[in-house]
């Protein structure tokens, strides 16, 4: 008897849950506000002027606790720069597989150029789509920042808002 | 009431079965929906929903990948059996809804077409042919793969199918005895006064355990056993294959549905204000839909557990069940 007891309560409380909210989020048609500190694939930023905020210090290769991010610096010209200091990453490669998405590099980053946006939809065909370099890491857009005064020795190119890609970056593969 | 010529009635017949083979098909692939849907709902969730408007394409989209799914024979396999075993289950399942009646004999142009393929006068008896005959779909369909995981499936199948089907047969006495007749069509207008759900409870909750374990559903779907036995006697079936055995699980859900509410709840009869063909599927889906709510709430349960149950339980009452009406009927006369 008690056994039929416990079915009946057991369907009554299946029932009950029956008329509940569901919890579904239909997610590509509605997407959550995801955390602000969320971390998602990786962005070198740009300073207000276009200028690449990442200088080349391979700080974040050494931070990296998977052994994802690889940086191959190479000096500035100095007519034509593409960071405000005196290297730039000519080389930027993070592997996506490998990263576990920790957020040390972003904190290693003494320029504040990497950091982890809030794109989380990775998905390729092949290991190697997921190796990102920097056609795919470097923001086209320029970001608010403006270059810090005093931080970097004064350079005297010619700044490259509107300009567009700056020259022999596409060189710069077949240098890699 | 005219007789039809032979050949109209070879004509009618191959008509009703062709239809009804549709039916039962399409009912099959939208009651996967629905139980889909509905344990959804039952789990927070919304079920499927996104092929089509509130997914009711998605039957379509699951029918073209069992399709287009790699079809495998192993190598060691009984070619022969190997093959006919999910189309044995399959014919089975379909063969025994031929005697169920859905409504009460259509009047067209002059001629009765009674709305079942046959009516014969033992119907009840041909479902419960049918439906034991099954259990070979699924004996041969285990042995045939040369697989230890798919026969062990194979025999707690059949075992489990036939420790349930005489307690379900006695549970059919005590309503043939109330009934006086073993014809279908008979038993439904006997429940005119009153649904035997009302007459004979406990017969009724017996009879609805029986069938839940005869087409092997939760909490009794142990040949299943993805935990024990990966898929039971399925287990070396893919593709189409695989998918005659589930649709014919399916169709014997819906047989024995169907067997429910024509023994227990009136099958066509209602209050007018629908046509009884209308009466009837909404009593099945009525009990598909208990059966879906029971294996949402109900875990599986042991083999041993099944075992008592079967024969320590259901058998016992089931022969009290019918005792008691026999002699009731005996002594009303």
């Amino acid at each position: 008897m008690s056994a039929v007891k416990g079915i009946l309560k057991g369907l009554g409380t299946t029932w009950r849950l029956l008329w509940e909210r569901k919890h579904t989020v239909p997610y590509p048609d509605r997407r959550r506000v995801r955390s602000p500190r969320f971390r998602g694939r990786h962005e070198l930023r740009r300073y207000a002027n276009g200028m690449e905020m990442c200088v080349g210090c391979e700080l974040c290769q050494v931070a990296c606790p998977a052994n994802a991010i690889t940086v191959y610096a190479a000096e500035n010209d100095p007519a034509r720069p593409h960071s405000p200091g005196e290297r730039y990453a000519f080389r930027y490669e993070i592997d996506l597989l490998r990263c576990i998405y920790c957020g040390l590099c972003e904190e290693a980053c003494p320029t504040d150029a990497l950091h982890l946006t809030q794109q989380f939809e990775l998905a390729a065909f092949s290991r190697d789509a997921l190796v990102y370099g920097r056609d795919l890491l470097v923001s086209p857009e320029a970001s608010p920042f403006a270059i810090p005064d005093g931080v970097y020795p004064p350079f005297h190119g010619v700044t490259r808002r509107g300009e567009g890609e700056p020259a022999g970056v596409e060189g710069e593969r077949e240098r890699a | 009431m005219t007789a039809l010529s032979p050949l109209l009635w070879v004509a009618g017949v191959a008509i009703k079965s062709l239809i009804l083979v549709l039916l039962l098909l399409g009912g099959f692939a939208y009651l996967l929906l629905f139980e889909r849907k509905i344990l959804g709902y039952f789990q927070f969730r919304v079920g499927p929903n996104r092929v089509g408007p509130w997914g009711l394409l998605q039957p379509v989209a699951d029918g073209v990948k069992a399709l287009f799914k790699e079809d495998i024979v192993p190598a060691q396999a009984d070619r022969t059996v190997y093959l006919a075993a999910p189309v044995i289950s399959l014919f089975m399942a379909l063969a025994a809804y031929a005697v169920i009646p859905v409504g009460p004999p259509l009047e067209v142009a002059g001629y009765t077409i009674p709305l079942s393929i046959a009516d014969p006068g033992a119907g009840v008896l041909v479902v419960l042919a049918f439906s034991s005959l099954a259990v070979y779909g699924v004996a041969l369909g285990g042995w045939a793969s040369q697989s230890k995981y798919a026969l062990l499936g194979g025999l707690r199948s059949s075992a489990q199918l036939i420790s349930y089907e005489i307690a379900m047969a006695l549970n059919i006495l005590s309503v043939l005895v109330l009934a006086g007749s073993v014809r279908l069509a008979d038993i439904v207008e006997a429940q005119r006064s009153l649904p035997y759900a009302i007459v004979q409870p406990l017969g009724f909750v017996l009879y609805l355990v029986c069938a839940a374990a005869e087409s092997a559903r939760a909490p009794f779907d142990l040949p299943e056993a993805e935990t024990e036995l990966v898929a039971g006697y399925h287990t070396e079936y893919s593709g189409l294959r695989m998918a005659m055995f589930f649709i014919s699980e399916y169709i014997h859900l819906i047989t024995q549905s169907s067997l429910i509410t024509l023994f227990y709840l009136g099958g066509w009869l209602g209050p007018g204000f629908l046509h009884p063909v209308a009466w009837f599927v909404l009593k099945v889906a009525a009990v598909l839909f208990f059966f879906i709510w029971v294996r949402a709430t109900l875990p599986r349960l042991r083999y041993d557990q099944l075992m008592a149950l079967g024969w320590k339980v259901l058998l016992p009452l089931a022969v009290v069940n019918l005792v008691a009406y026999a002699s009731w009927a005996a002594l009303a006369g």
